[in-house]
């Protein structure tokens, strides 16, 4: 059984190990920083298929079965798929279930979704609840941008604080069996809204959130954040990751160089994209590729992954309602280093 | 007659370049977005047009006021106006979109054909 | 602390934070491009009155708006409007050639939903209130103008 500490955060009991990741990104993330981490990329985000919704569901299923070959599962042995995206009601993620013939939970989190479904996974497997648990998430530049925004061919200026949606999908398989990082800690965020109304600046509207997950996990656990070696925020931006850094020290906690934001690493300043990305895809793609292969090989042995959400609607953004954030943390530590 | 017509090209360009500077302005100030920006300067023209004041700027400056979106609001107005003249109340309603239904007709009609043979790509920047 | 003041607090923050436009350089693209198609509109119109000199100058200036949407909207079908459009913002917006563009780009991008609830339906998700607004207040206006006649 977990142990909780403080308000929102469990310790979990058993080692629940990451045995495998996989990642698909497209092309101007193949061009951005991390293209020696991303291991597929794909050239065409048509994926040959006649819509832009097509074409995710179906990089998001070629990512689910580059995890299962890579772990050398099939989909017979999954105990549960968990997962979702940005569309209206998750249409990539059910989609793609649809193919798969296992037990599925969708799960919506905004751009959160990666940990948070990272989160539940590793509860369920130290409940007892399954034996390898697959998690999956990811976006499309084109989907969301017609779904939250304005038709692709629309000539308008991006405001210089928007951020770009990351074409990309990340999956990850749990077990408590196996070789692989294990998932120490989650804390399950609060749904924080500051009034933040501008539906293109994501990361102020963000950060509160990640500070209140952030600073709640601190308090909790009775934790600094130089006892990590990464502490990694979802897709506040350039922005949203200087005000979560104001944010943080007005509470009490410096964050120094150990702190990272995978929107803020996926693209380089040159890509215009001004703040970098976001959606489901970009905290997921960095995780699994990146993140993932730091863990394994050492260089990271005890991080914080905090994917953090804004949970925004076209219909509620039109009534002049705020855009409210949400943020969810898991910890993750090398194997070997635990006790 | 040269000098005559690269003076109303320089009002032109200085007429048209002004209505999208004061667009520019209102973007930047309030981060309003293509919709809201079209229909606001639509309503400029209508509103000037409907009082007849817009008739001189474009006199003075031809296209530099008649291609803006302003443009489009006066000539609604303008030819409901002008309707009225001629058919009564039938032409106040009927008159703006007939003077206006060239313009309309080849957006609408051209879009549709053009939808059938391009689609949208993924932005590059 | 109370959530309104905290609220109104920390929009103050995150727009003092936030970037800028640049306003010199951004102003300066959508005064260029804009006078520039405003320009290219006057060419049109010269060179139609010159080969039809009887027409009248509201005609002329009605076939070279729509020679600059037909421009504007092969531009938007080729996929290159977009990419002048983030150079010169409302350059290319307040022109005639921005509500070219919003009903091109919106008939492009919906016609995967079908030709009737797609196309035919979404064409008009951007540019709808432009026209809606048009004409309800160039109704208005005649009207009144009808009742002063009367008069």
């Amino acid at each position: 059984m977990a142990k909780r500490l403080g308000k929102q955060t469990y310790a979990l009991e058993k080692p629940i190990h990451i045995i495998s990741t996989a990642t698909i990104v497209g092309e101007k993330e193949k061009n951005g920083p991390l293209k020696a981490y991303f291991e597929h990329c794909t050239e065409d985000d048509m994926m040959g298929e006649k819509t832009f919704e097509k074409a995710e569901r179906k990089m998001m299923e070629s990512c689910i079965d580059l995890v299962l070959e890579k772990a050398h599962i099939t989909e017979q042995d999954i105990d549960l798929l968990i997962g979702g995206d940005l569309l209206n009601q998750l249409v990539t993620m059910n989609y793609s279930a649809r193919s798969l013939n296992v037990p599925f939970l969708g799960v919506y989190g905004a751009c959160s979704t990666m940990s948070e479904s990272l989160a539940i996974a590793a509860c369920l497997l130290d409940a007892g609840v399954g034996e390898i648990i697959t998690c999956a998430t990811g976006s499309h530049f084109s989907t969301a941008e017609r779904q939250f925004r304005t038709p692709l061919e629309l000539g308008n200026q991006r405001q210089t604080y928007s951020q770009w949606t990351v074409t990309g999908m990340g999956s990850c398989i749990l077990s408590c069996k196996g070789k692989g990082p294990c998932v120490r800690m989650v804390t399950f965020g609060k749904v924080t809204d500051y009034g933040i109304k501008d539906i293109a600046n994501m990361g102020a509207a963000m950060a509160p959130a990640a500070m209140d997950t952030l600073y709640t996990f601190f308090q909790d656990t009775k934790t600094e954040p130089k006892d990590y070696d990464l502490i990694l925020s979802g897709d506040l931006g350039k922005l949203g990751s200087d005000i979560l850094k104001d944010l943080m020290r007005e509470k009490g906690y410096i964050l120094e160089e150990n702190y990272e934001d995978c929107g803020h690493m996926i693209y380089s300043a040159s890509q215009k994209t001004f703040q970098g990305g976001s959606g489901t895809g970009c905290s997921a793609s960095v995780f699994c590729s990146y993140v993932y292969k730091k863990l394994c090989n050492k260089q990271f042995k005890k991080i914080i992954f905090m994917a953090t959400g804004a949970l925004m609607s076209t219909v509620t953004n039109q009534q002049g309602d705020s855009i409210p954030g949400i943020a969810h943390l898991v910890v993750i530590e090398n194997s070997s280093v635990a006790k | 007659m040269l000098w005559a017509s690269i003076w109303m090209y320089c009002k032109v360009f200085l007429v048209g370049g002004a209505i999208c500077l004061l667009g520019q302005v209102l973007v930047i100030k309030t981060k309003i977005t293509t919709g809201r920006i079209l229909v606001i300067f639509l309503m400029i023209g209508a509103v000037l047009g409907s009082f007849g004041l817009y008739n001189y700027l474009v006199e003075w400056a031809g296209a530099g006021a008649t291609v803006p979106i302003s443009g489009f609001g006066n000539s609604l107005v303008q030819g409901s106006i002008k309707a009225v003249k001629i058919y009564g109340l039938f032409g106040a309603l009927a008159g703006g979109l007939m003077a206006t239904a060239g313009g309309i007709a080849i957006s609408i009609g051209l879009s549709y054909l053009v939808a059938f043979f391009a689609s949208s790509k993924t932005k590059k920047n | 602390m109370d959530i309104q003041e905290r609220n109104k607090k920390y929009i103050e923050y995150v727009e003092l934070v936030s970037p800028k436009a640049s306003w010199g350089k951004s102003l300066f693209n959508a005064f260029l491009i804009g006078g520039g198609i405003c320009v290219f509109g006057q060419m049109c119109a010269d060179i139609l009155r010159y080969f039809l000199p009887m027409t009248d100058n509201v005609t002329i200036s009605a076939w070279s708006s729509m020679m600059i949407i037909t421009i504007a909207i092969f531009l938007t079908a080729f996929g290159v409007f977009d990419n002048i459009a983030r150079f010169a913002g409302a350059g290319t917006i307040v022109p005639i050639t921005g509500f070219a563009n919003s009903i091109a780009s919106c008939a492009i991008e919906f016609k995967k939903e079908g030709l009737i609830f797609g196309l035919g339906a979404k064409m008009f998700f951007v540019a709808g209130p432009v026209i809606v607004n048009g004409v309800a207040f160039s109704m208005i206006a005649g009207v009144i103008y009808w009742i002063i006649t009367l008069l």
